[in-house]
């Protein structure tokens, strides 16, 4: 709650100058900053005056390369060589400009709220982990023939997926990053995973008995799906913070119960149709999976801002 | 002798009848995702190889040691030690090519063909049976990536292992990790229509033999059995 209220209370505000009114993320390569008054000032238009880094790594300078304005002289695009990391802080200063004593300085950020729900969108559908990434496919084939299955199979599979990352995250930051234990990732992944398995097995076992009836036989297909290990991987891959981690769960594993639930329906259909002998259950699922994959070629490339 | 036959059946029967990509559709990840040319699917296939017949081994080895309620928690973590390794060996070996299928190798932890043998196979085998059982398992996962990997590098980029055989323009499309699930429903169609046909073909000798040599025999007992029902 308390990151959230800080996130909304930071959506970017400009310290120290009153000349720059706002700044913000254009395309991968881009910042746009946006002038209190139409500018008429000569180093402002220059790309050699200005001095671009990331806030965690003030060494690494990154060079503007062209600076276009719009017509009406309020707002600037810097284009930079290569694409930007968006989700890190940049500080832009500029040679020869002073903004009372100190010489002109800002920085660009995105909103964290923002860049959460990038996250969450971006597991979900823009890199879907069943058909952008490839992952998951054996339960997600196994349990695909029916939409109560499908429905099933998703919401333990996102409930499982949450609260093993969660505490893959802990224990990633807190135990193996201090005592330099990051390449027995793996099997502590694993074995995390496992061990949330068990526990949902018992808790739900106890607290109510219908449902274990009913989604108990998946739980153990679990431990065997791709994706509840590839998360961990690749939040500690990418030094994710722990909001972050969570929504790439939740995106992961609602994205997964989306991609159960639209092969489910189609695969109820399939049942119908008149399918060649050899295509006859796997194949023609393979070929169907391979269309949604297509599909979804369509959200690549969409960023959210 | 006899034991010898057995362990080639073993090996044949991962092989060829339950393959693990194109009969079981076990550990489809890898062969969608990373097949793009014939190095990926090489890489992984014998990481794959490597892991499934280290841990059959292991597993036959200390299987009394095991409780049977904590055999698939004790499956995993005997997987993830050799996946460790096989990981690191690579990323010190094979850089470059590891970089590309990175994480996939490290994703072998969660294949379910591997859980899958040790559960139905190595738990209950001596170890010179697992051996052999991992060894045609994880051969059929190498031999089926490979050849996976060569039909989208010859059909994408018109090379194999890198070498410009082909000259035509490629189909990039055969590049796209999608057309990974186009490829291998269609081949798992063709080798359904082919055992089809060999199936249908064995049938048709059979009832054709069947039918020469047993035709006096058939006529001479349809008619006694024709007689009770007319009388």
């Amino acid at each position: 709650m308390l990151a959230l209220v800080s996130a909304l209370w930071a959506v970017n505000t400009v310290a120290g100058t009153n000349l720059i009114a706002n700044t913000a993320f254009g395309e991968g390569n881009e910042i746009v900053l946006t002038f209190a008054q139409p500018l008429a000032e000569g180093h402002l238009l220059e790309p050699g005056s200005y001095t671009v880094y990331e806030e965690s790594d003030p060494d690494i300078r990154l060079q503007v390369t062209n600076i276009k304005v719009s017509p009406d002289e309020t707002t600037a695009k810097l284009t930079f060589i290569e694409p930007l990391n968006q989700s890190q802080p940049h500080i832009i200063t500029v040679a020869g400009m002073t903004s009372g004593e100190s010489p002109l300085s800002f920085t660009v950020k995105k909103s964290y709220l923002g860049y959460l729900l990038t996250i969450l969108i971006t597991a979900l559908l823009i890199k879907n982990f069943v058909f952008t990434k490839y992952l998951g496919l054996c339960v997600f084939m196994g349990t695909s023939k029916k939409k109560e299955t499908a429905k099933g199979m998703g919401i333990v599979f996102t409930a499982v997926m949450v609260m093993s990352t969660a505490m893959s995250w802990l224990f990633y930051t807190y135990f193996m990053v201090p005592y330099n234990l990051t390449f027995l990732q793996v099997v502590v992944f694993i074995g995390l995973v496992s061990l949330s398995v068990q526990a949902m097995d018992t808790v739900l076992r106890k607290v109510n008995p219908f449902l274990f009836a009913s989604f108990g036989i998946y739980l153990v297909l679990i431990t065997t799906n791709c994706v509840v290990i590839a998360v961990p991987l690749m939040l500690a891959k990418e030094g994710y913070g722990f909001w972050e981690a969570m929504m790439l769960a939740l995106g992961a594993g609602s994205g997964f119960l989306l991609a159960l639930y639209l092969m489910a329906s189609v695969r109820e259909r399939l049942d119908l149709a008149q399918v060649p002998e050899s295509f006859k259950g796997l194949p023609v699922a393979f070929l169907v999976a391979g269309q949604f994959g297509l599909a979804f070629l369509g959200f690549s490339g969409m960023t959210i801002s | 002798m006899a034991t010898k036959k057995t362990n080639l059946e073993l090996v044949l029967n991962g092989i060829l009848d339950e393959n693990p990509i194109f009969r079981l559709a076990l550990s489809m990840c890898p062969a969608v995702a990373m097949t793009t040319t014939i190095m990926n699917g090489i890489l992984l296939g014998v990481a794959v190889f490597f892991v499934q017949v280290a841990s059959s081994c292991t597993i036959a080895i200390g299987k009394r040691l095991v409780h049977p309620r904590i055999r698939i928690p004790t499956y995993v973590l005997v997987i993830g030690t050799w996946v460790t390794v096989i990981d690191m060996v690579l990323a010190a070996y094979f850089p470059v090519a590891y970089s590309q299928v990175g994480l996939f190798v490290k994703l072998i932890v969660a294949f379910a063909i591997i859980t899958m043998r040790l559960e139905m196979f190595a738990c209950k085998n001596t170890l010179t049976t697992s051996f052999w059982d991992g060894f045609g398992m994880g051969m059929g996962f190498l031999i089926g990536m490979v050849v996976i990997g060569a039909i989208r590098e010859l059909l994408g980029m018109g090379t194999l292992l890198g070498y410009d055989i082909m000259g035509f323009q490629p189909l990039l499309f055969f590049v796209l990790p999608v057309a990974g699930f186009f490829v291998v429903g269609l081949m798992m169609g063709f080798f359904n229509y082919v055992e089809n046909v060999y199936k249908q073909k064995r049938l048709r000798t059979i009832f054709h033999e069947s039918h020469k040599s047993n035709m006096p025999a058939c006529n001479s007992c349809a008619s006694p059995s024709v007689g009770p029902v007319g009388s």
